[in-house]
């Protein structure tokens, strides 16, 4: 168990020491940057034109199937890691239980080639 | 190792905190972006348990899938503040029955524990010590043959929810012109271009 987390003290050193080197660039700039700030220079510019609305517009129901089908597949390759580490003790019964599992997600698959949810219009 | 307790208290501190900023913060892009830390530490406080694939999962499908679902939604609604919090006092007594519900079942389950403290290993499959078996290897033994009708079942689920989100959301709209390779490739001189003899002095 302390070796397993004796390997993670590496990724807090790491961590460590990106925090300091990213907080230092993030601070620094208003400790020692040059500052004249002005009316035009802070205002949103949008080719030319005074910025006509709030950028905080609803977004397209489309970016949701999208992320939805996204996750569907993200979780189908999450239970594969533990299926391949364990794969040799399994036997053929792991193996066919698998091969089930994914060929039911692939029905969705070819379900969703189809429909043309892969396409965007 | 001092380390380790260290560490623990980090995680929970900040996972109780950002939790209870995500019900406190007014903005609910703010309270998005607080769920995202309190599973970033719960992350945390799953390595200390020695569970690296639970922790993997939960930065993976959590933060990299839910969140962003969250994210599309909270932007989605376009929700008015205001309004959204006229109604709080009316919601108050069912989200206040359902927490208290929720507390009560943590009760009981810490309380279990803390009875009988050997509870905890007599389950139908105790965890393997770590040293002998890691996390992943462990879950992989058991999910695909044992639990197999599980294991199924969350297939049957992830289908359900892929039909039925492009049932729900998918609407094509009409006259667009899509790409068809196959019928591009397909095409020769004779199917592409019709020659028409012309008479002078005639039009076609």
């Amino acid at each position: 168990m302390d070796a397993l987390l004796q390997s993670y003290l590496a990724i807090i050193v790491f961590l460590a020491i990106a925090l300091v080197i990213g907080l230092g660039l993030l601070v620094a700039p208003f400790i020692v940057a040059y500052k004249a700030p002005d009316v035009e220079k802070l205002s949103a510019y949008e080719c030319g034109f005074n910025a006509f609305d709030d950028a905080r517009m609803k977004f397209d129901v489309r970016f949701y199937l999208v992320a939805i089908l996204f996750i569907i597949f993200d979780l189908e390759v999450a239970f594969l890691f533990p299926w391949a580490v364990a794969a040799k003790s399994l036997g053929w019964f792991g193996f066919w239980s698998m091969m089930i599992f994914l060929a039911v997600l692939t029905i969705g698959f070819v379900y969703e080639w189809k429909k043309g949810a892969l396409e965007w219009d | 190792m001092i380390l380790k307790p260290l560490f623990f208290y980090l995680f929970s501190l900040l996972t109780i905190g950002s939790a209870l900023m995500v019900i406190a913060s007014r903005n609910p892009v703010h309270s998005v972006l607080f769920l995202i830390l309190a599973f970033f530490n719960s992350a945390g406080l799953f390595i200390l348990l020695g569970a690296e694939f639970l922790a993997m999962i939960l930065v993976v499908v959590y933060v990299g899938a839910v969140a962003v679902l969250f994210l599309f939604v909270v932007m989605m609604l376009d929700v008015d503040f205001v309004e959204l919090r006229q109604g709080f006092l009316q919601y108050l007594p069912v989200g206040a029955l359902v927490g208290i519900i929720l507390l009560a079942e943590l009760i009981a389950v810490l309380g279990g524990t803390l009875l009988a403290p050997d509870l905890a290993g007599s389950g139908a499959a105790p965890i393997p010590p770590v040293d002998q078996m890691s996390n992943i290897a462990a879950i992989g033994a058991l999910l695909y043959t044992k639990y197999v009708y599980f294991f199924q079942a969350a297939g049957m689920v992830l289908l359900v929810a892929m039909i039925g989100a492009i049932v729900l959301t998918l609407r094509h709209k009409e006259g667009v012109k899509r790409q068809d390779v196959s019928a591009q490739v397909a095409r020769s001189p004779e199917t592409a271009v019709e020659v028409v003899k012309v008479e002078t002095g005639e039009g076609i």
